[in-house]
C-alpha cells in the first residue's frame, strides 16, 4: 500500500506537457535555475531560445537573457559568466556553432562547465537546414563532453544530468546535448516534467570553488604559455575527462533514485541486443526508424539489435568492446562524414574500430555506412538494406568498409 | 500492433501557421484524453516559414508507444486518415518549399478518408479544383471564410475549434466532442469556443468523391539528378536575359518578358491575383516597378501584364497602381488557368472588359494582409456569423 501511494504521489508530483525536444530543454533550464542565457538566432537550435525568452518575459524564470551580436559573442560572453559563478546556458547550430569556435575551443580548456543545446545541422554549404552531426563532433578533440539523445524525455532529463556531471568540481567541463534537428527540435512529444523539489534535490547549485573570479579570489585566467606549461595542462584535462566516466555512472544513479526514471548504461542504449547476432550503431532520432526496423526483421527470423550511442565524449570504449565482442559483425550508422579519414569513412564508424582494436577479445567486421545527410531521412527499407549487408559481412562474405545508403545513383 | 491514426494539415506559410500548429497540438491532446499517445510536427515549412507557401503540420496518434514508434519511423505518414485544406485554394495543388512538383491536395489521403476543407464554395467547385484520386475519398465542407491571420496576430474566428468538432464527427475512433471541448476548456477557458466545436460537430456532413470527379491533369513532378550527373562546386546554372513579348493579333514583337525560372512555377503559392484593366492603365510602370517577383512583362505597346506563372499574389501591384480599379485583387478560387489577360485582352476586348467587371464583383474580400490596426477586430465577428449560420 505504501509503495502504490508513493507510485501514486510521484504521478501527481509530474505534469505531462506535449513539447518539442528544444522546449524540453528550455525547461530543464528553468528547473536548473539558470542565470545567464545568451542568444543569437540560427535554425533549428534557436527555438530553444524561443522557449526560455518567453519564460523569462513571463517571469516563470528569472535569468539574464542576452543576445549577442553573434554566435563568437554568444560563447564568450556565458563562458566570462561561468566563470564568474552563474549557471549558464548556450547553443548553436551547424555554421553558427562554426562561427564560435575560437570560443568553444578555450573554453574545456579553461575549465568552463558550461551546458549548451547543439541542434544538429547540416553544415554549410549548401546551407541545409536538415540534420547532420558534424557540427557538435567538431569539438570532439577539444575537452567538450559530447552526448546524443533521442527523445524530448531524454533531452529533459539528460539537460539535468549535464549540469550535474559539468559542474562537479572534479570534473569542471562543458557539455553539449545534441538534438537532431527537425526530427527531434520540432517535434513535439508528450514528456512528463519532473518537480522542482526533485530537481532541487538532483542539483546541487553551481560552486566555482577555487576557480572563481571574484575580487575576493585573486586569480589570473588564461595567462600566456609556452613549451614549459602546455603538456601538463592538457595532462590536467586528461584526468578530468578519464574521471568523468565515473561521476556520469553517479549521476545516473542518483537521477534513477530520485526520479524513478532509469536510462540502464549511461553511456549506450542496448536494444534487442541480449540474443543477437549482428547489431546496428547509431546516434540521435535515427533510432526509431532502426527499432522499427529491427522489429520488422525479428519477425521474419532475423535477429538484429541495436546499440544506441549516448555519449560520444567520454567514449566509453571499453564497455563498448566489450558488448559488441558478443556479436558477429557490427554496422555502424554515420549520420555525418569524414572526408579522407580511414576507409573514408563515417566519425562513428573510426571510433567504433578503434574501440575495438586494443581489446584481447574477438574482433568482428564492422561496416560503415553513411546515411541521412542534410536531414534525409534514414528509412526503414534503409535500415534493412544496411542490416542484410552487415549478415553478409558476419558470413564471411566481402563487403565494403563505407557504403552511402539512401543517395541517388 | 495497435491502431495508428495519421492527420495532416496543409495550410499557407505564416499566414496559417498558428492555426496549423493549434490543430495539431489539439489533435494530439484531445486524443491523450482518452489515454492515447502522439506527436505533432511540421514538415515543408521553414523555421520561420515563407508568406503563403503550402506547408504542413502532422498529428500522428497512436494507442501504445510501440505503434506510435511504427508511425514515426517514417517522418512523413505515408497515408493519412484526414487533410485538412485550411485554404480552399490549396486544393488546386501543393507545391511545398523543399517538395519538388505539385502535389495534389488529396495525395495522402487513404481510400475512403476525408478531406476536410474550409471555405465559402461548394462541393463542386473544390472537387473541380482538386485532382483526380485513383480510390474514392470523402469531401467534408467547412463552411465558412478561410481564415488568414498574420505573423504576430492570430485571427481567432474559431475555425480551430471548429474543425476540431467536425473530425470528432468524422472519426470519433481518434476522440470524442468531449475530449475536444476538456482540450478547449483547459488551453482556452472558453465556453463559445466549446459550443462552436459543437455546433461544427453536429453540422458538419461528407460527400464521396469519385475517381471519375476532379481534375484530370497530371500533376507535373520532377527527376531529380544523380550525383554524378549534378555539376560540381554547389553550382548551377542561373536564369538568363528575357526575350521581347509577341503580340498575338499583330504579331508585332517588342518590350520584354523576362526568363523565368524554368522548373518552379509560383502559381500554387497564390491566394489571390491581379486583374488588369488595360485601358484605364496610364502607364505609370509602379506596378512594374514595384512587384517584388518582376511578374510584369512588359507588352509591345509598353502595357504591363503580370505573368501568372510567376505571380505568387501578394497585393503591392494593387497598392502602388494610382488608377481606381485598374489593379484589382481577386480571390485565385475564381480562376481555372493561368492563361495571359493581355492576350485575352488584345483577342476580344469586350468580351475581356465583360469577364474583368464579373470577377471584381464577385470576389470583393482579400485572402490575406494584416493592414490596419483594428482589421481582426472587424474581421472576427463576421467570420463568427458566417459560422454560426453555416
Amino acid at each position: 500500500m505504501a509503495t502504490l501511494a508513493a507510485v501514486e504521489e510521484q504521478r501527481k508530483t509530474e505534469e505531462t506537457a506535449l513539447i518539442t525536444g528544444s522546449e524540453a530543454i528550455a525547461v530543464a533550464c528553468k528547473l536548473a535555475d539558470v542565470d545567464v542565457i545568451t542568444a543569437y538566432p540560427i535554425r533549428p537550435y534557436d527555438t530553444v531560445m524561443q522557449y526560455v525568452c518567453r519564460l523569462v518575459a513571463n517571469g516563470e524564470m528569472d535569468c539574464e537573457y542576452i543576445v549577442a551580436e553573434g554566435e563568437h559573442s554568444q560563447f564568450e560572453i556565458v563562458k566570462h559568466a561561468c566563470a564568474c559563478g552563474a549557471r549558464v546556458f548556450c547553443g548553436s547550430s551547424g555554421v553558427g556553432w562554426m562561427y564560435a569556435m575560437e570560443a568553444l575551443t578555450v573554453t574545456p580548456a579553461l575549465r568552463i562547465p558550461m551546458v549548451v543545446m547543439v541542434g544538429n545541422r547540416a553544415l554549410d554549404d549548401p546551407g541545409a537546414f536538415g540534420v547532420e552531426h558534424n557540427d557538435a563532433l567538431a569539438v570532439r578533440d577539444l575537452g567538450w563532453q559530447l552526448v546524443w539523445v533521442d527523445n524530448a524525455q531524454e533531452a529533459l532529463d539528460t539537460a539535468l544530468i549535464a549540469y550535474r556531471v559539468a559542474e562537479d568540481r572534479r570534473i569542471f567541463l562543458p557539455c553539449a546535448i545534441s538534438c537532431d534537428g527537425a526530427f527531434l527540435t520540432h517535434s513535439q512529444a508528450l514528456v512528463k516534467i519532473p518537480s522542482q523539489e526533485k530537481v532541487n534535490e538532483f542539483l546541487p547549485r553551481y560552486n566555482r570553488a577555487d576557480l572563481l573570479l571574484h575580487p575576493d579570489n585573486p586569480i589570473t585566467v588564461a595567462p600566456q604559455g609556452n613549451e614549459d606549461w602546455v603538456m601538463e595542462i592538457r595532462r590536467q584535462n586528461y584526468a578530468a575527462m578519464e574521471r568523468t566516466y565515473g561521476v556520469i555512472k553517479e549521476a545516473y544513479a542518483d537521477f534513477e533514485r530520485i526520479f524513478g526514471r532509469s536510462y540502464g548504461n549511461p553511456f549506450f542504449e542496448e536494444y534487442m541486443t541480449d540474443d543477437a547476432d549482428i547489431v546496428l550503431m547509431g546516434m540521435g532520432t535515427l533510432s526509431i526508424s532502426v527499432k522499427v526496423a529491427i522489429r520488422q526483421m525479428r519477425k521474419e527470423g532475423k535477429r538484429v539489435g541495436f546499440v544506441r550511442m549516448r555519449w560520444f565524449r567520454p567514449f566509453a570504449a571499453e564497455e563498448l568492446a566489450k558488448s559488441l565482442q558478443r556479436f558477429e559483425a557490427v554496422g555502424v550508422v554515420d549520420r555525418d562524414y569524414s572526408f579522407g579519414s580511414p576507409y573514408l569513412g563515417g566519425v562513428l564508424a573510426g571510433e567504433v574500430r578503434h574501440a575495438l582494436y586494443p581489446g584481447a577479445g574477438k574482433k568482428p567486421p564492422v561496416l560503415g555506412f553513411i546515411c541521412g545527410l542534410g536531414g534525409r531521412e534514414v528509412t526503414v527499407p534503409d535500415v534493412q538494406r544496411m542490416a542484410d549487408s552487415v549478415y553478409r559481412a558476419a558470413e564471411g562474405k566481402a563487403q565494403p568498409l563505407t557504403q552511402w545508403i539512401g543517395l541517388r545513383e | 500492433m495497435g491502431r495508428l491514426f495519421a492527420i495532416e494539415i496543409i495550410y499557407r506559410g505564416i499566414f496559417q501557421k498558428t492555426l496549423a500548429t493549434r490543430l495539431s497540438r489539439s489533435i494530439v491532446l484531445a486524443a491523450h484524453e482518452e489515454g492515447k499517445l502522439g506527436i505533432s510536427f511540421g514538415r515543408y515549412g521553414d523555421s520561420p516559414e515563407r508568406n503563403g507557401i503550402p506547408a504542413k503540420n502532422f498529428a500522428i496518434v497512436a494507442t501504445d508507444e510501440q505503434t506510435l514508434q511504427e508511425g514515426m519511423a517514417k517522418y512523413e505518414p505515408k497515408e493519412v486518415d484526414i487533410t485538412i485544406a485550411v485554404d480552399d485554394t490549396l486544393c488546386k495543388g501543393v507545391e511545398s518549399w523543399a517538395w519538388y512538383g505539385l502535389q495534389p491536395v488529396n495525395r495522402l489521403l487513404k481510400p475512403g478518408g476525408t478531406l476536410i476543407v474550409t471555405s465559402r464554395e461548394g462541393p463542386d467547385a473544390i472537387i473541380a479544383m482538386s485532382h483526380r484520386k485513383e480510390a474514392p475519398y470523402n469531401l467534408a465542407i467547412l463552411k465558412g471564410t478561410v481564415s488568414f491571420s498574420g505573423l504576430w496576430v492570430y485571427k481567432d474566428d474559431h475555425t480551430d475549434v471548429r474543425i476540431l468538432g467536425a473530425i470528432a464527427k468524422i472519426l470519433p475512433d481518434l476522440f470524442t466532442l468531449q475530449s475536444v471541448q476538456k482540450v478547449i476548456a483547459d488551453q482556452w477557458h472558453d465556453p463559445v469556443k466549446a459550443e462552436s466545436a459543437a455546433r461544427a460537430y453536429e453540422r458538419i456532413s461528407s460527400i464521396t468523391v469519385r475517381t471519375d470527379q476532379g481534375n484530370p491533369e497530371t500533376p507535373y513532378k520532377f527527376d531529380l539528378p544523380k550525383w554524378h550527373e549534378m555539376g560540381e562546386g554547389i553550382a548551377i546554372p542561373s536564369i538568363p536575359a528575357g526575350t521581347e513579348v509577341e503580340d498575338p493579333v499583330s504579331h508585332a514583337e517588342g518590350g520584354f518578358r523576362p526568363d523565368r525560372n524554368p522548373t518552379f512555377k509560383k502559381f500554387s503559392t497564390r491566394t489571390m491575383r491581379p486583374v488588369v484593366n488595360f485601358d484605364t492603365c496610364i502607364k505609370c510602370t509602379l506596378c512594374w516597378l514595384h512587384c517584388p517577383d518582376s511578374c510584369f512583362d512588359v507588352t509591345p505597346e509598353g502595357l504591363y501584364d503580370a505573368n501568372m506563372e510567376a505571380c505568387c499574389g501578394c497585393g503591392v501591384c494593387e497598392a502602388v497602381c494610382p488608377v481606381k480599379e485598374c489593379v484589382t485583387m481577386v480571390n485565385e478560387t475564381e480562376f481555372g488557368d493561368n492563361a495571359s489577360q493581355w492576350e485575352a485582352w488584345r483577342h476580344d476586348k469586350p468580351a475581356y472588359e465583360a469577364w474583368l467587371a464579373e470577377k471584381i464583383k464577385s470576389r470583393p474580400e482579400r485572402s490575406h494582409g494584416f493592414r490596419y490596426r483594428g482589421q481582426y477586430e472587424e474581421q472576427v465577428p463576421e467570420a463568427l456569423e458566417i459560422a454560426r449560420k453555416a
